[in-house]
C-alpha cells in the first residue's frame, strides 16, 4: 500500500468519514436547491407578469383598461377596456360553480357515506376518468353536443324577440355548463375526502340519537365537512377561472356583458384566441389581461389558504 | 292509535327527496362520462385507422394523419419529465428529510400550490416570453417542454412528499442505526419504498402534458412534420436533437386547431386516441396504487 505512506489518512476510517461528509453536504445543497427552485419558479412567473403587464397598464391608464367597456385592440384608435371581459369570468365562474358544486357535493356524500361497495364500484371509477379527460375534449364536445342543444334552447325562448343576436348555441350559459362538468371530478375527490375524514364518533352520536341515514348524513356530516368542502369548492373556482382551451371553443368569442344567451369572452380565452396575431401595444395588453387573471387566481389562493388554517384550527 | 306505534315507519317526504337528489348526482357523472365517450367513439373511430397513426397529413393526397404530433406529444412528455422529475423528488426529500419545520417549509409548501393553481394560459403566457424570447428558444420543442416542467413540477413534489410520508419511521431510524449517512439511507431506502408513490405523481404529470394545448399553443407550436430520418444512429440522433429546438404541437393542439378549423372528423379522431391514452394512464395510476398498498 504505497499510497498510504504518501497519505497517511487515505483508507482509514477518518478519511472514508470526511469522503462521506463532503457526500452528504453535497446532496444536502442539491436537494435544498431543487426546493428553491419552486420558489425561484413562482417568482419569477410574479414579476414576469408584472413587468410585462404593468407598463401597458399604466401608459393606457388603469381606469380605462379595467372600467372600459369597449375592446377594440386593432382599430386606428384601439380601446382596451377589459370590464366585460373580467364580469365575464365573474359571472361565468360563478354559474359554474352553482350548478356543478351541488352535483358535486352530493356525490361526494353518495360515495362516502350512503352507495354501498358495489355502486360505489362503479361510480368512483367513472368520477377518476372524468378526472382525467383532457380539457381540449371538453371543449369539442361542448362545441358538437351542447352547443346544438343550447341554440335549440334559444330558439324556443327569444322566438318572439326579434332584437335578439342568436348565438348559435355559443354563449355563456354553454361555457358554464361545460366548466360545471369539468370542475366535477376536483369538487367530488376533496369533498370526499374531507367526508371520509370526519370522526365516526360523530356519526355514531347523530345515529344513536335517533336521526335517520339521511339525517346523520346531511345534518351531522356534511357541517363537519365543511372546511373540507369549502376548499373543494375554491378549487373548482380556481380551475373554473382559469381554464381556457375548452371554453374558448364554447363560448362565442365576442366581448358582451355576462348574459346567459350572449356571445361572450372570458379573461383566459382574451389571452389564447388573440396571441396568435397580437403585436405590440395589443399584444402587452394580453400580458396586462394575463396579470389581471393572476390576480384573480391568487385571491382564489388567499382564500384557500385561510380556509385550510380555519380548518386545522377547528380540529386542533 | 295507529299514529302513535312505534313500529310504523315514519314517512319522511324531504328526505326521499334528498336521498333521490344524492343518487340522481351520482348518476349524473357516470351518465356524463358514459354518454361523453359513446359520443366520441361514435363520431371519432371512423376517423381512427392505420394510416391516420402512422402518416402525416399530406394536403396533395388530402389525407390527414397524426404521427407527427404522437411524436412530438412523447417528445415533449420526455423533455418535460426530465426536467420536472429530478427538480420535485429533489425538492419533496428535502422538504420530508432535511428541512426542519418553519417559515422556509411554509414558505416552499405555500410556492407549491400556488404553482399549482396557477392556469395553465399563464405558464403559456410565461413560457413564450422567457423561454422562448428572453432566452432565445422560439417555439420549440424545448420551450414547451420547460414550461410544462414548471406546470407538473407541484404534482410531482406532492405526491413524492406523500409517499415519503407513507414510509414507516422504523425504515428511517433502522438505516441510521446500522451506521448508513442519510443521503445512503434517502438512495437506498426511502426512495426505493417511496417509488409507486413517485410513479402515480409521474403517471398525473403524463396525463396533464398528453391533455395540455393552452401552455402548448405558444411555446411549443403547431408543426406537425415527422423528424427527418437521420440514416445512421448517430444522424437519428442528430436530427433528434434538431428536433428539440423546432416547433412541433402535440395531439391536444392539433385537436383544439382542427376545431377552429371546423375539420370534426379529424378531431374526433385525435380525440379517441387521447382518451384511449387518458385511459391507459388511469389505469397505470391504480396499480401503481395497488403496489403501494401491498408494499405499505
Amino acid at each position: 500500500m504505497k499510497t498510504e505512506t504518501k497519505h497517511p489518512h487515505s483508507g482509514s476510517v477518518m478519511a472514508d468519514r470526511r469522503k462521506k461528509n463532503a457526500a452528504e453536504g453535497i446532496a444536502q445543497t442539491v436537494f435544498a436547491a431543487c426546493a428553491f427552485f419552486v420558489i425561484l419558479a413562482v417568482v419569477s412567473i410574479t414579476l414576469y407578469l408584472l413587468a410585462k403587464g404593468v407598463p401597458a397598464l399604466l401608459q393606457v391608464g388603469p381606469g380605462k383598461i379595467l372600467l372600459g367597456t369597449v375592446w377594440k385592440p386593432t382599430a386606428a384608435e384601439p380601446q382596451y377596456g377589459i370590464f366585460h371581459v373580467i364580469l365575464t369570468s365573474l359571472a361565468g365562474t360563478a354559474l359554474a360553480v352553482l350548478l356543478g358544486v351541488p352535483v358535486g357535493i352530493l356525490t361526494a356524500a353518495f360515495l362516502a357515506e350512503i352507495a354501498d361497495r358495489r355502486l360505489a364500484a362503479v361510480v368512483k371509477p367513472a368520477v377518476e376518468l372524468l378526472a382525467g379527460i383532457p380539457s381540449v375534449l371538453y371543449g369539442l364536445l361542448g362545441l358538437t353536443l351542447l352547443n346544438p342543444l343550447i341554440y335549440r334552447l334559444e330558439l324556443t325562448l327569444f322566438r318572439d324577440s326579434p332584437d335578439h343576436r342568436f348565438t348559435g348555441g355559443a354563449n355563456l350559459l354553454s361555457a358554464a355548463l361545460v366548466l360545471a362538468v369539468m370542475i366535477l371530478p376536483t369538487v367530488i375527490s376533496v369533498s370526499e375526502t374531507a367526508i371520509r375524514s370526519v370522526p365516526p364518533g360523530i356519526r355514531a352520536a347523530s345515529l344513536a340519537l335517533g336521526g335517520s341515514r339521511v339525517q346523520t348524513v346531511f345534518r351531522a356530516v356534511l357541517p363537519a365537512a365543511k372546511s373540507g368542502i369549502a376548499t373543494a369548492i375554491v378549487l373548482g373556482v380556481g380551475r373554473a377561472v382559469g381554464e381556457a382551451a375548452a371554453i374558448a371553443l364554447v363560448a362565442g368569442g365576442c366581448v358582451n356583458p355576462p348574459f346567459p344567451f350572449r356571445s361572450v369572452r372570458f379573461l383566459a380565452t382574451a389571452i389564447v384566441s388573440e396571441m396568435g396575431y397580437a403585436a405590440g401595444r395589443h399584444r402587452q395588453m394580453l400580458f396586462t389581461i394575463g396579470l389581471v387573471l393572476f390576480s384573480l387566481l391568487m385571491a382564489v389562493n388567499a382564500a384557500l389558504t385561510k380556509i385550510r388554517k380555519a380548518g386545522t384550527g377547528e380540529h386542533g | 292509535m295507529d299514529e302513535t306505534t312505534l313500529y310504523r315507519k315514519r314517512k319522511r317526504p324531504a328526505e326521499a327527496f334528498l336521498l333521490s337528489a344524492v343518487y340522481g348526482a351520482a348518476s349524473v357523472s357516470v351518465m356524463l362520462l358514459c354518454g361523453m365517450i359513446g359520443y366520441l367513439f361514435f363520431r371519432g373511430a371512423g376517423a381512427v385507422s392505420w394510416r391516420f397513426l402512422t402518416t402525416v397529413t399530406d394536403v396533395a393526397k388530402k389525407t390527414s394523419g397524426i404521427a407527427g404530433n404522437m411524436i412530438n406529444t412523447l417528445y415533449i412528455a420526455a423533455l418535460t419529465l426530465l426536467a420536472a422529475i429530478p427538480l420535485g423528488v429533489g425538492a419533496a426529500v428535502y422538504l420530508s428529510e432535511y428541512a426542519k419545520p418553519g417559515k422556509l417549509v411554509n414558505l416552499i409548501v405555500f410556492t407549491t400550490e400556488t404553482l399549482a393553481g396557477i392556469p395553465s394560459v399563464l405558464f403559456g403566457l410565461f413560457g413564450m416570453g422567457f423561454f422562448g424570447e428572453t432566452l432565445g428558444l422560439g417555439y420549440s420543442l424545448l420551450t414547451g417542454a420547460l414550461t410544462l416542467a414548471l406546470m407538473v413540477l407541484p404534482l410531482i413534489v406532492r405526491n413524492t412528499q406523500e409517499a415519503l410520508r407513507a414510509v414507516p419511521e422504523g425504515y428511517r431510524s433502522g438505516a441510521l442505526g446500522l451506521g448508513a449517512s442519510r443521503f445512503y439511507m434517502i438512495r437506498t431506502v426511502l426512495l426505493p419504498a417511496a417509488m409507486p408513490g413517485i410513479l402515480t405523481g409521474v403517471l398525473l404529470s403524463v396525463g396533464r402534458i398528453v391533455g395540455e394545448s393552452a401552455a402548448l399553443l405558444f411555446t411549443a407550436g403547431s408543426d406537425g412534420h415527422l423528424p427527418k430520418p437521420g440514416g445512421s444512429a448517430f444522424g437519428t440522433i442528430r436530427s433528434l436533437g434538431e428536433k428539440m429546438l423546432e416547433s412541433g404541437g402535440t395531439l391536444a393542439v392539433e385537436l383544439y386547431l382542427q376545431v377552429q378549423n371546423g375539420r370534426y372528423e379529424t378531431a374526433f379522431g385525435i380525440g379517441c386516441v387521447l382518451i384511449a391514452a387518458a385511459f391507459g394512464l388511469n389505469l397505470l395510476v391504480k396499480l401503481a396504487a395497488v403496489r403501494l398498498r401491498n408494499r405499505a
